[in-house]
């Protein structure tokens, strides 16, 4: 994905004297180019995608049959843990960030992001987060077992690998923060001129809003592990109810953060989609500026919404019906949304190279993870399938087949313009369609055993829920082995392969497509003028 | 990708033409909520139904449409792009639709969950206690008021390590079931000791998160006779998974019989706090309740695991003062430990454990806890 050549002293003719960027390892440790703060986020997010992935299939192998064969109960809870935090934010987030860095100064012609020092800060303090986790592994008590939501009182009673994951927790957020605050003064302060906010690009729409959701949560987040933290050593009470505290109080908190945060991974997605699907319909994005208020809708309503995380806590009736209401709410301008995407391809003159599939492919599963979405809204369906395997369908449906699926697609769909050469179409088809067979065979089959009773955070299971879990964790390997495709199709296409254009796919509108391929290391050194 | 949508279309279908046959709890190819055992949990089946239907229709509108779309608008066709790019009349269409059938979910959603919340003029009031990893049930008001016990999981090691071949109820079965007559308003009070737990029983659709320091309150009314099977649904630490829920549902008359034989049994096993036990009957019994409650952390051989559960072989506590043994098995360990507090448990019980672990493998105290000197430690 790298860039190399800083051939802009020819392109541009500045006068000034320039000077590359220092080679080896202190070009990636000191460099300020967005281009290469993109590609070390990315790279960085795929580790963590196959390493949270490793977790995953030792997850599915000791599920494979009733029993316990592979892993004890406590390494299994560290493991689900681990794979959730780990692929929330080591994976998805900051492969969503390595995404706006690329695309975000090259599609509103910037030279490059507001605070470029501050953006090396950002990525680089990702890895030392990652250490954290990963070592957790190792420590007396092992990791964190109190699930991705660690949950008090269950996470006072951990060992020291929860402090490790409070820390890496704080780490993350603040990188996440710092990226939130580059984004968004970027694209408020250097948009090409004649570039208005409605004329900007659907992705750079949806990085906007993000951004905002990740400045107004993530301190949320930050206090609440505090508050964990001092609960453990310090003797503060604000979990523990024999102090005065209460258990849910954490609950509360933590989802003020945690749903906005699953909005935090899907708008980009939704931005890269609504990037693609115009691309191969050779056709405007249907309804641009309801899109833009259905995206700002579905941000602000998912702050009103968390304690439909916490139906079964025993809430009072106004509450369960508040909540209940409110995030049926979010279906209507998420359902805008599907129907502006179906309009666009509607009438189109559409190809269906490697993006459009995945974006397909996205618009087809993540609608059915917002179909179980409005079965999860409604509060007695809920109550049964709370904290079942159907709940982990739903939130894999529109996580895996939404915000993982968006990110291949926009992977194909840049990787050109990011590598100047053109990746394997039929390499990336086949991943596409193992992906996507595989990933039903391993999540839809949840859903049966959700609603049938089987719990979610489980090693071992009765016997009725045998034989779909057998297929689940067939799939489940499935899945986890065609994205070596993915790896294979990326470390080919950087090497070499045909020749990519400037505008590499016909219909590409924006003005990433207007710079050559590969994209210089600093572009739009002399904005575009936007008419 | 024509065909992909046609076979999940058609795998759709079947799935929601099956699910209304409301198959037995344990088949293997169930795909529904089990089949209802109460009026709350009819209402959330019908609902459920009803969403997967409406749910089915819009999917088939979009799909199709966007189907027809996929086979005919194609490059490869020669079909040419149209270039419109908004519709305000269709856009308001299609936000307001939406908004109309999301009224007609919620309006039955929302009696339903009045209804749950609606915990009055209970015939039998039922306090279950979360522990890590089992439940305690103590009747409190109504036929069987007094009635105590903890229910745990009775699948055997064995079964679970896959030395034995596993039973027809493998991990849903339990020592002491919660029994309840049928056809009575049940009220459950909830709490836990320890950790949050959460008590689910899908054929009733209760499920009430048990949390430490607060008492939650939920009903049912049982519609059959039959025994009924559930789990711990909140993660509550190593053994989650392993914590099953019982209740059986019998006739009056035969619960008035089970309510009169825990009765007798419980006045039989009231022991004066005073009378003397030998340091072997002690161990006897201490074995059971180590067995019980203590094992799943600490190991049968009291090596514990180690970085996770201390050891009680050798361990400075179990070879040490007395007095200190005692709180802690009673009180619990440090604050940021796993070990839980067994204040439930009875004084024999807690002076036979801890006689036990003092006098196990190589510890060699050779003390005798006397159960009075619990109770005067209690005090």
């Amino acid at each position: 994905m790298a860039a190399v050549h800083d051939d802009h002293a020819h392109g541009h003719g500045h006068e000034h004297e320039h000077h590359g960027p220092p080679s080896g390892i202190m070009r990636w440790l000191t460099t300020t180019n967005h281009k290469d703060i993109g590609t070390m986020y990315l790279w960085f997010s795929f580790a963590m995608f196959l390493s949270g992935g490793v977790m995953a299939l030792t997850i599915r192998a000791e599920l494979f049959q009733p029993g316990l064969q592979l892993v004890a109960p406590e390494f299994f809870n560290q493991l689900t843990t681990m794979h959730g935090l780990v692929m929330v934010f080591g994976a998805i987030m900051p492969a969503f960030v390595g995404f706006a860095n690329w695309q975000i100064p090259m599609m509103i012609g910037a030279p490059d992001m507001a605070f470029a020092r501050m953006n090396n800060w950002s990525f680089w303090l990702l890895p030392p987060a990652a250490m954290l986790l990963m070592a957790s592994f190792f420590v007396p008590g092992g990791a964190g077992a109190g699930g991705w939501t660690f949950y008090p009182p269950l996470s006072v009673q951990m060992g020291m690998g929860m402090d490790m994951m409070i820390f890496a927790v704080h780490i993350l957020g603040a990188s996440s923060i710092m990226g939130s605050i580059n984004i968004i003064t970027t694209i408020l302060n250097m948009r090409a001129p004649g570039m208005s906010l409605m004329k900007m690009p659907m992705f750079v729409w949806t990085w906007l809003i993000t951004a905002y959701l990740l400045v107004l949560v993530m301190p949320v987040l930050a206090g609440t592990v505090t508050m964990l933290l001092t609960d453990r050593h310090f003797g503060t009470n604000f979990f523990n109810a024999a102090g005065g505290g209460d258990p849910i109080m954490f609950q509360h908190v933590f989802w003020f953060f945690g749903h906005p945060e699953v909005y935090i991974m899907i708008l980009p997605a939704f931005g890269i989609i609504s990037e693609i699907l115009p691309t191969f319909s050779r056709k405007p994005l249907f309804g641009y500026s309801s899109m833009v208020y259905a995206t700002a809708s579905i941000a602000i309503l998912s702050c009103t919404v968390w304690a439909h995380h916490m139906f079964t806590v025993g809430m009072p009736v106004t509450a369960q019906l508040f909540f209940m209401y409110a995030t049926m709410l979010i279906a209507v301008p998420t359902g805008v949304k599907i129907f502006n995407w179906t309009a666009t391809m509607w009438q189109g003159s559409m190809t269906f190279e490697t993006p459009m599939l995945f974006a397909i492919g996205f618009l087809f599963l993540f609608t059915i993870g917002g179909f179980s979405g409005v079965v999860c809204a409604v509060v007695p369906v809920d109550i049964q399938v709370q904290e079942t395997y159907y709940v982990i369908a739903h939130f894999h449906y529109v996580l895996v087949s939404g915000a993982l699926f968006a990110l291949f697609a926009g992977a194909y769909y840049w990787l050109p313009k990011w590598t100047g050469h053109m990746y394997d179409e039929s390499l990336g088809k086949w991943h596409f369609w193992m992906s996507m067979v595989f990933f039903n065979v391993t999540f839809f089959v949840q859903h049966f055993l959700g609603l049938a009773g089987m719990p979610r955070r489980v090693p071992d299971y009765a016997l009725q829920f045998a034989d779909f879990n057998m297929i689940s964790s067939i799939g489940a390997f499935g899945f986890g082995f065609s994205q070596l495709i993915f790896l294979a199709v990326v470390l080919k296409c950087i090497r070499g392969g045909k020749k990519a254009e400037a505008r590499v796919w016909e219909g590409g509108t924006s003005l990433e497509w207007t710079l050559p391929s590969p994209a210089p290391y600093h572009t739009w050194e002399t904005p575009p003028v936007i008419k | 990708m024509s065909s992909k949508a046609a076979a999940t279309l058609l795998g759709i279908l079947t799935i929601a033409l099956y699910s209304g046959l409301g198959m037995a709890a344990a088949d293997p190819y169930q795909l529904n909520l089990q089949a209802p055992q109460s009026i709350i949990a009819r209402e959330t089946y019908d609902q459920h139904m009803m969403l997967l239907w409406i749910c089915l229709a819009i999917f088939i509108g979009v799909f199709g449409v966007m189907l027809y779309s996929l086979l005919n608008h194609r490059k490869s066709l020669g079909y040419k792009a149209a270039n419109f790019h908004h519709s305000t009349t269709v856009e308001i269409i299609w936000t307001v639709i939406p908004f109309i059938i999301l009224i007609v979910m919620a309006y039955p959603a929302t009696k339903t969950v009045i209804a749950m919340k609606d915990t009055s003029n209970p015939d039998i009031t039922v306090k279950v206690t979360g522990y890590q990893w089992q439940w305690g049930y103590d009747y409190l008001v109504g036929e069987g008021a007094g009635i105590s016990f903890i229910s745990r999981m009775s699948t055997p090691q064995a079964q679970i390590y896959n030395t034995e071949p596993k039973g027809e109820h493998y991990l849903l079965e339990v020592d002491n079931p919660m029994v309840v007559p049928v056809g009575k308003k049940i009220r459950v009070l909830l709490t836990a000791n320890d950790v949050i737990h959460a008590w689910w029983m899908p054929v009733f659709a209760v499920k009430q998160d048990a949390i430490p320091g607060f008492i939650r309150d939920v009903w049912f009314t049982a519609d059959k006779v039959g025994t009924y099977r559930g789990q711990c649904t909140e993660l509550c630490g190593k053994d989650h998974g392993f914590m099953p829920i019982v209740v059986e549902v019998v006739e009056p008359a035969q619960y008035a019989q089970w309510v009169a034989k825990q009765k007798a049994q419980s006045a039989k096993a009231v022991v004066d706090v005073n009378k003397v036990f030998t340091l072997d009957e002690l161990k006897t019994e201490g074995e059971k309740v180590y067995a019980g409650n203590c094992v799943a952390c600490h190991q049968a051989n009291g090596q514990g695991i180690p970085g996770t559960f201390a050891a009680l072989d050798g361990s400075k506590i179990a070879n040490g003062p007395k007095a200190e043994h005692i709180n802690i098995v009673l009180n619990g360990g440090k604050a940021g430990t796993a070990m839980a507090a067994y204040k439930h448990l009875s004084d024999v019980e807690i002076a036979a454990v801890v006689t036990y672990e003092r006098n196990a493998w190589g510890n060699t105290a050779g003390d005798v806890v006397q159960p009075s000197e619990i109770n005067a430690f209690r005090k």
